[in-house]
């Protein structure tokens, strides 16, 4: 049942030119990143990661600027060469492939987004949106109208002709995912998309984005620096801190249960009230009398409290089938709120 | 012989000189053929040129010269251009402008092919540029009178070795601004280019050089300009054209003749200056037009493609 689309197993980079001792010693001595640089002179971008995303999924890999993110994304498509690991994807072992068969999975399957939308000025918008297409030789008239498809998806109809710098910041982004879309590929790569914006305009996107996310079912892997967003865009999250996964799991997982101080960190302004499970907060019934208000599994924590306003009778949580798992008082509410 | 300690460098201790003088003669004596061979596309490109714009008819050449600065750059360029070869024209120094000319074409032709490609390998390996980088310093720095003797005994007098003397001298602009250029350009760009698939190849001819071009004409422009201030030097080593009309007049102190020739030369560069800048002006600087959509091409290809589109 489980279907990866993209798995990472004991990924490692490090940059510079002692890379292979280096990781040798982080192996056998543990050493932390600065003590990587101080010995060895080289920098430690990924250290032992392991993950897989499932086919249409968004995976969110979020962490703090420097920790890793961006280079850990270009190992999937192996714009960066990593110093040892493996890396499927497809079912293909991307870390053994030659240069032409690299260069037809980055054209056909994966589709990428940058930070800052690394739009060509030179070209057109269709132009700009057809690039992965042009270099695969397809006819003109194909990358038009592939182009134009893509831009129309991202609602710019209408823009082909027009060039990046007469485009808002945006709508320059829209641009940045027609051109991602524009092969129909399987995966998508987004590396930080919308740091860049303002935060009205981020909202919208992430809206456009998510709608369209569930139309097309791309497998998605999703870096931001906060944590918000990732929680937005569902599926999994991977915390990382230099170099390392420090934590995987579901937003709600992520919140209720943060796995050290650093993701504690970042979870401590998160509102948990769309996260958090009936289950996750509920109590065994343990002989109790089973109450006739009820509340199914797999409720939020806002039912919770809906159901409180009208009075503060304990809730029993029922299953699917009709039995009653647990129950939950006013008391478990207010402290799965405060977290 | 005695060392006579007090003037000490007086002696020559180290025979440079004659080092130079010997290895010269052998490879005069030797392997003279090869700069003979060399010579011969010089030669073709050079008598190309020559031959077109002193053999064509004077207004035939000074309007095409008016409609590649129209194209280029408008109107107002194309009047800045069509005034100093009036000018020029007007003094009498149409026959030599057109030789200089002919030899500052030749030359930016060749830095052009040799340079570019130079600066584009100086760009993707650091270790090629840390060796090019001071031969380029050495080709700028030495005066160069010094390179006059050696170019004369191996390729001869003439035009062409004019136009090889001009070569070696101009080249390094247009390599360095070509590294420049190319380098200089984001990195998430050419990343960009990757990630879509594209090949080295690909990545340079689609992202790299047009990113880069602006850069590399600013180089092109500084190989002319300096090309065209070698024309009095190279008129030693008896090249005809503007140069020699200041040379002449120098030595029979001929104070109007080296002037018409000096104002020539002022002319020329004046026109090949604007024309050649206004090559380098980006697309989007233009506000997005195609070349062919403004000036002469313009004219006719606005008619037709409204034609087409009614056709439609
Ligand atoms: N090309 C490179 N050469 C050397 N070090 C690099 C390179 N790219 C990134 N790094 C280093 O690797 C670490 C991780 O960087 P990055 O993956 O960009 O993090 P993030 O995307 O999470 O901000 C940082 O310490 C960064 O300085
Ligand atoms: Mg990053």
């Amino acid at each position: 049942m489980s279907d990866p689309q993209i798995e990472c197993r004991a990924l490692w980079k490090i940059y510079g030119k002692r890379q292979v001792e280096a990781m040798r010693a982080v192996q056998e001595r543990s050493l932390s990143k600065e003590e990587v640089r101080d010995e060895y002179g080289c920098v430690l971008g990924v250290r032992n990661v392991s993950f897989s995303v499932e086919r249409g999924e968004i995976f969110c890999i979020m962490g703090l600027s420097g920790s890793g993110k961006s280079t850990l994304v270009r190992h999937i498509n192996r714009l960066i060469d990593p110093t040892s690991g493996e890396i499927h994807v497809a079912g293909a072992r991307v870390d053994r492939m030659g240069e032409t068969e690299l260069r037809q999975l980055r054209a056909e399957k994966i589709g990428m987004v940058f930070q800052h939308m690394a739009l060509w000025p030179h070209r057109t918008l269709a132009e700009n949106a057809a690039f992965g297409l042009e270099v695969r030789d397809l006819s003109p008239p194909k990358r038009r109208a592939a182009a134009e498809k893509a831009l129309a998806a991202m609602g710019l109809e209408g823009w082909a002709d027009h060039y990046p710098d007469q485009l808002s910041g945006g709508m320059q982004q829209r641009v940045g995912l027609a051109r991602a879309l524009a092969a129909d590929p399987e995966i998508l790569l987004m590396d930080e998309p919308f740091s860049a914006l303002d935060p009205l305009i981020r909202r919208q996107l992430q809206d456009q984005f998510l709608d369209l996310s569930t139309k097309l079912k791309k497998t998605t892997v999703f870096i931001t620096h906060d944590l918000d967003e990732a929680i937005r865009m569902g599926g999994h999250i991977a915390i990382m801190n230099d170099g390392e996964i420090v934590q995987i799991g579901t937003p709600e997982e992520i919140v209720t249960r943060p796995s050290d101080d650093y993701v504690r960190e970042f979870v401590k302004g998160i509102s948990r009230i769309g996260l958090v499970r009936a289950e996750t907060i509920m109590t065994p019934l343990d002989g109790r009398q089973a109450t006739p208000k009820t509340i199914s599994t797999g409720s939020r924590l806002d039912a919770v409290i809906d159901l409180f306003l009208s009075d503060q009778q304990p809730l029993t949580v029922i299953d699917p089938l009709g039995s009653a798992v647990g129950q939950i008082t006013i008391t478990d509410a207010l402290r799965a709120l405060r977290g | 012989m005695k060392t006579d300690l007090y003037n000490i460098f007086d002696t020559e201790w180290v025979p440079v000189g004659d080092w130079i003088e010997a290895t010269l003669k052998y490879v005069v004596e030797n392997i003279r053929y090869i700069f003979q061979a060399i010579k011969v596309p010089f030669d073709l490109v050079l008598r190309g040129f020559e031959g077109a714009l002193t053999g064509a008819p004077d207004l035939l050449i000074y309007a095409i010269i008016l409609l590649v600065a129209w194209q280029a750059g408008g109107r107002r360029i194309a009047l800045i251009a069509g005034a100093s070869m009036l000018a020029i024209g007007l003094m009498g120094a149409w026959e030599p402008a057109m030789t200089s000319l002919s030899i500052v074409l030749t030359c930016v032709i060749f830095c052009a092919l040799i340079g570019i490609p130079l600066g584009i390998y100086a760009a993707r390996s650091d270790r090629f540029w840390l060796i090019l980088r001071p031969i380029l310093d050495l080709m700028q720095t030495i005066p160069s009178f010094v390179y006059l003797v050696p170019v004369v005994m191996l390729f001869s007098i003439g035009n062409v070795s004019g136009v090889i003397v001009t070569f070696i001298y101009a080249l390094p602009p247009v390599v360095r601004l070509t590294n420049l250029g190319i380098r200089q350009v984001r990195p998430d760009m050419v990343e960009a280019a990757r990630a879509f698939g594209a090949s080295r190849r690909q990545t340079l001819l689609k992202i790299e050089l047009p990113l880069a071009a602006p850069t590399i004409m600013a180089g092109l422009n500084q190989t002319i300009m300096m090309a065209l201030a070698m024309s009095v030097v190279s008129s030693m080593i008896s090249v005809t054209g503007l140069g020699q009309m200041v040379l002449r007049g120098i030595g029979r102190l001929d104070m109007g003749i080296a002037t018409v020739g000096g104002l020539g030369i002022v002319c020329l560069a004046v026109m090949i200056d604007r024309v050649s800048q206004s090559f380098g002006v980006s697309a989007r600087d233009r506000g997005h037009r195609k070349w062919y959509e403004t000036g002469p091409v313009g004219a006719f290809y606005r008619p037709l493609a409204k034609f087409r589109h009614a056709a439609k």
